[in-house]
């Protein structure tokens, strides 16, 4: 009698919390989420080619003709060449910073002094632009993948760290105290309580860092490299004024930044972090 | 005798909180802690827990002085104390690290039975009521099998129903495994409804000011005249006619 009642409770409790969560539509979720965005990307695309038409201008392509000049990159293999580049250059240089930030920023969290002591030095560091280590960038590294391999790193190193250190920080003290009650180890509050509690915090510094990396990356391919996505915007531009390749550049860029950025949404729904999130 | 509180103080900064607390607690004794609110009694609490040292006098348990947290002592906080990254069944196997796998089953369905989540135990705390994610860290903390329990306002984001319930559900969770409780609260219906003995403490800095026996067997009736009695004697120590 007593677990049915509890059970009924535990129910009452959930529709009640449902009761507050957005309503479905009742067009559908696919509808919703894919139908519609689709077709607002495709009046964009309508209004956007009769308004080349209308103005009859000569530098801003039609949307046929960017398409034109993707499948001109696709059909020399160089769409993919390029894309390829972009996302190494990126995977790297992100990696490295997931790698080197989060135990870092784990570190600098820690400890309060620590994290007051370094804390103004980073604060100083964020706002310079990873752009402004072009020039440094150039003469460390020379002609190679490594510039803007570096800069990208520059780029999303800060937040992940700034994450990791906060995320640390804005631990409950209850989970830190209730650990030590329990005769946790040192080790194993860090693995056990300290980390699962940051992790959701760090995830959203991840997310955050992406996005920074792949926002520097057109900036970070002007320097050194010939090849990606970037280098693809100004040697457009630079070799024969091919703006349907600029604007198919960017498009590209945009995209698969979209599809790079949905691809870390997914892992809020992870078991080990979906309770910091809300559905 | 369980644990003794010898002429503790503790001051935070300029500010006095405890003044020389002498308190004995008998073994499976339940005894609440009752104060206005920042009268240091959560700070009492938490030094017999281990996590705040006094800077004067000292807290034994069995004869042994207190330095730290301990496993043999668990603390209960609110219903937040319980960790969100785990569903029920993890929650109350967390301190349970040092069995084997096939004591660690038995304890966490013995536990999950004795609070009543039964069904439950793949859920996430998220996914449970307030009373109920406060059943779970009770039986995170009786899942280890301490000998004493520490309640910090257990019962204090509940509303005012499912306060009663836990309060009957903590009784016969008491009865059943014979611990010894010291509870902390501003409510004084909540320490006459539960306490062997009610522990008084003055506005800052808090001193005992009064020791009330509550001599009543459980369950207790709350329209008894002797349970009456008790509650209003607790009132008019602190100083508060019960007229709204």
């Amino acid at each position: 009698m007593r677990t049915k009642s509890k059970r009924a409770e535990g129910r009452g409790q959930s529709a009640e919390a449902a009761s507050f969560r957005p309503q479905p539509s009742a067009l559908g979720p696919l509808v919703e989420k894919v139908a519609l965005p689709l077709l607002v990307a495709a009046m964009v695309i309508v209004l956007w080619h009769f308004a080349v038409r209308f103005t009859e201008t000569k530098i801003f392509p039609s949307p046929l003709a960017v398409a034109k000049g993707i499948g001109q990159l696709a059909s020399r293999n160089l769409l993919w060449s390029y894309i390829a580049d972009s996302l190494l250059r990126v995977g790297c240089g992100y990696l490295a910073a997931v790698i080197l930030g989060i135990p870092f920023g784990l570190l600098l969290g820690s400890s309060a002094k620590l994290a007051s002591a370094t804390n103004p030095l980073i604060q100083m560091m964020r706002p310079i632009s990873p752009l402004a280590w072009m020039p440094l960038a150039v003469i460390w590294f020379g002609v190679s993948n490594l510039a803007p391999i570096f800069l990208i790193f520059l780029a999303s190193f800060f937040p992940i760290v700034v994450a990791a250190m906060n995320g640390v920080r804005n631990v409950p003290p209850m989970y830190v105290q209730a650990g030590r009650n329990f005769g946790l180890s040192k080790r194993a509050l860090i693995t056990r309580v300290i980390f699962p509690a940051v992790l959701p915090r760090i995830l959203v510094g991840l997310r955050i860092a992406f996005g920074v990396a792949w926002l520097v990356l057109v900036a970070a391919e002007m320097i050194a490299v010939d090849s990606g996505l970037g280098y693809l915007i100004i040697d457009a531009r630079n070799a024969g004024r091919r703006y349907d390749l600029v604007v198919g550049g960017m498009l590209l860029i945009g995209v698969i930044g979209l599809a790079l950025d949905t691809l870390i949404r997914r892992a809020e729904r992870l078991k080990v972090v979906r309770w910091a999130f809300s559905d | 005798m369980k644990v003794q509180f010898t002429s503790i103080s503790k001051s935070f900064g300029a500010t006095h909180v405890l003044e020389d607390i002498n308190l004995d607690v008998n073994q499976g004794e339940f005894v609440c802690i009752l104060g206005p609110s920042g009268c240091g009694k959560s700070t009492l609490l938490n030094i017999v827990g281990g996590f705040i040292q006094p800077d004067g006098g000292d807290v034994t348990i069995d004869g042994e002085r207190v330095t730290g947290p301990d496993p043999r002592r668990i603390f209960v906080f609110q219903e937040r104390g319980v960790f969100p990254w785990l569903t029920v069944e993890q929650n109350i196997g967390f301190g349970l690290f040092k069995l084997s796998a096939a004591e660690q089953r038995e304890r966490i369905a013995h536990y999950v039975n004795l609070v009543g989540l039964k069904g439950f135990e793949r859920s996430y705390p998220r996914e449970l009521s307030g009373g109920m994610k406060q059943r779970l860290e009770v039986a995170r903390a009786l899942a280890v099998d301490p000998d004493v329990l520490y309640l910090d306002e257990p019962f204090g984001a509940l509303d005012s129903i499912t306060r009663l319930q836990m309060r009957r559900e903590l009784l016969r969770i008491w009865e059943a495994e014979k611990k010894t409780i010291l509870f902390v609260t501003h409510d004084i219906e909540e320490s006459v409804q539960l306490a062997d003995r009610v522990v008084v403490l003055s506005a800052r800095p808090g001193r005992v000011r009064r020791i009330v026996t509550i001599d009543i067997a459980h369950p207790r009736d709350l329209s008894d005249p002797r349970y009456i009695k008790r509650r209003d004697e607790i009132f008019g120590e602190i100083g508060l006619a019960h007229k709204v």
